[in-house]
């Protein structure tokens, strides 16, 4: 019965992962380019819920939306600002760029909310649910995180699938010129892609600090880069791989920790992702070329 | 009046001046042909013309309207569609998605049904493999693909850019009758050929660009039978 807690609590931790890793995976996809700030736009999220939450009082779902919102509107403002001038520049710049914003915006909330720890009300309000006569526990969270996580993938692929835009996404991911060709304007399409991103962060950092309820400007640090090793280790650029990869990823991650060392989770998890590399560096979903030339 | 008007247009990259004072027309109902070896700027000016690459100076006229400051993806919108060098195809997506974001300017669900079917009829071997993978197909049917995906913006301004390149004998046919098929159908049509003979015989107006500018212009039949033309473009 440990085990199987440990499992789902795993599964609820990759769900989180694997939200955050849409965010990366879609704008490597797109963009071309590693937005490392992505994470911070989670704690962003989570800092507004709080706000709205917790200081003024608002509904917690309406709060979250309002969230969700604003971030929007922050990764559209981010991309249109500090990685819109760079298109065309070399990749190295561009990076040096995202990790410049993510500093930035790790210091902007350190300005606002200051450096003292909030401690962030969970949202979800509902009933654990208990299995096997109690003997299995699981997290109202935890549910909510897993539930919502296969909502957000169903209705992602489902966009990307059958909408105009979403082909359009898909067109500019493969050629930019070619796309312009078809009458896609592709800056839209980039900033829609960094709205969506940055949309899902917000949850992402909600369902993050309902879990481990401490929220401080490095809150999305971390599980920002945790994610970007999922949507590596699930291949890069592939949706359902950041699912898959995420779940792997927040599995692994607890289960270290509950029966190896709590210490070494972190390091077991990057040893996943350096294996990863050596052996499939396109990541497990990871497209294989089937261009001809 | 023409329908497309270029003047004066010039195109960098960095230093270089690949495209000097280049000044042409295409009427409606034309088929214009830009023919020149290679290097001479061909490529850049239809990229130039739908926004690929940036125009320096110059005035472009689409339909009595200058649009030297709007040329971008909305151009499509307005009628322009571009074969481009290359085929540009999208690989990784179906041979039917592709078509189908070659109508990404259009709304009504039955016009680009009807455009299918009308890209089906010119192209039977595009049905048969609307559910392959685009990057899966032969060269020639890539080729086929990429006029196939520019017709289903309804065009009313087509430009070609090389469409017959890397073509076997048969397909380079294929392909010229379908340009002209295209043609009564009612597109005008700016075409950029290494074939120039192919090209001159179904232009009714060329133009001859050498190092981004162009050196003679004309009646294609009569640049078919110019002595330096033959000699230097159609290897006789
Ligand atoms: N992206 C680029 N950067 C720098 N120079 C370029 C670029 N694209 C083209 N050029 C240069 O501009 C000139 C014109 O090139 P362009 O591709 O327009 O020629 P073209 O007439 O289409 O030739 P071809 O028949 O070989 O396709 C060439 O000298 C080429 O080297
Ligand atoms: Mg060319």
């Amino acid at each position: 019965m440990d085990f199987l807690t440990y499992f789902v609590n795993g599964l609820s931790l990759g769900s989180i992962y694997a939200i955050i890793a849409l965010g990366y995976t879609m704008v490597y996809g797109i963009a071309k380019m590693l937005n490392f700030a992505h994470g911070d736009v989670l704690m962003i999220g989570s800092y507004i819920t709080f706000v709205f939450m917790s200081q003024m009082g608002i509904n917690p779902i309406i709060s979250v939306l309002l969230a969700a919102i604003c971030c929007t509107f922050i990764g559209v403002i981010i991309e249109r600002i500090a990685y819109k001038p760079l298109r065309g520049a070399n990749s190295l710049a561009v990076l040096i760029t995202a990790i410049g914003v993510s500093y930035f915006l790790q210091n902007i909330s350190l300005l606002i909310f200051g450096a003292n720890t909030k401690s962030f009300k969970s949202i979800v309000t509902i009933p654990p649910l208990k299995l096997f006569d109690g003997q299995l526990m699981i997290s109202s969270e935890s549910i909510v995180t897993i539930a919502l996580c296969i909502i957000i993938m169903l209705a992602l692929t489902t966009f990307i699938n059958k909408t105009k835009m979403g082909q359009a996404m898909l067109a500019v991911s493969e050629d930019r010129s070619a796309s312009t060709l078809m009458g896609i304007n592709v800056n839209g399409t980039i900033a829609m892609t960094f709205a969506i991103g940055s949309f899902l962060a917000a949850f992402a950092g909600v369902l993050l600090c309902s879990a481990y309820p401490t929220l401080t400007p490095t809150t999305g640090a971390m599980p920002g880069i945790k994610a970007f090793v999922a949507a590596v280790i699930g291949g890069i650029g592939s949706i359902p791989g950041a699912f898959i990869g995420g779940l792997i990823l927040g599995v692994l991650e607890n289960l270290s920790k509950a029966y190896i060392s709590a210490q070494l989770s972190d390091a077991i998890v990057f040893s996943v992702l350096i294996i990863m590399l050596l052996v499939k560096p396109s990541g497990i979903l990871g497209k294989s070329n089937i261009e001809k030339v | 009046m023409a329908l497309l008007d270029v003047k004066k247009m010039n195109v960098y990259y960095g230093m270089i001046h690949a495209v000097k004072d280049i000044s042409f027309t295409v009427d409606e109902g034309d088929i214009v042909t830009l023919i020149g070896a290679n290097g001479a700027g061909k490529t850049t000016i239809l990229q130039t013309l739908t926004g690929i690459v940036p125009l320096k100076t110059g005035k472009v006229k689409y339909d009595g309207k200058d649009i030297s400051h709007h040329l971008n993806h909305k151009l499509v919108y307005s009628g322009i569609a571009h074969v481009p060098e290359g085929r540009r195809i999208f690989a990784k997506l179906s041979v039917l998605q592709n078509l189908k974001l070659g109508a990404f300017t259009r709304n009504s669900k039955d016009e680009i049904d009807e455009s299918l079917e009308n890209v089906y009829k010119k192209f039977p071997i595009l049905k048969e493999r609307s559910k392959q993978l685009a990057g899966t197909l032969s060269g020639g049917e890539q080729q086929m693909l990429a006029v196939g995906r520019a017709l289903m913006s309804k065009p009313k301004l087509l430009f070609l850019d090389e469409p017959s390149m890397g073509l076997s004998p048969i397909y380079v046919n294929t392909i010229f009758d379908i340009i002209q098929e295209v043609h009564k159908e009612g597109v005008s049509i700016l075409l950029v050929e290494q074939n120039a003979k192919k090209a001159l015989s179904i232009a009714s107006k060329a133009y001859v660009l050498e190092t981004g500018k162009i050196v003679k212009e004309g009646n294609p039949k009569e640049l078919l039978n110019d002595p330096v033309i033959k000699s230097s473009y159609l290897g006789e």
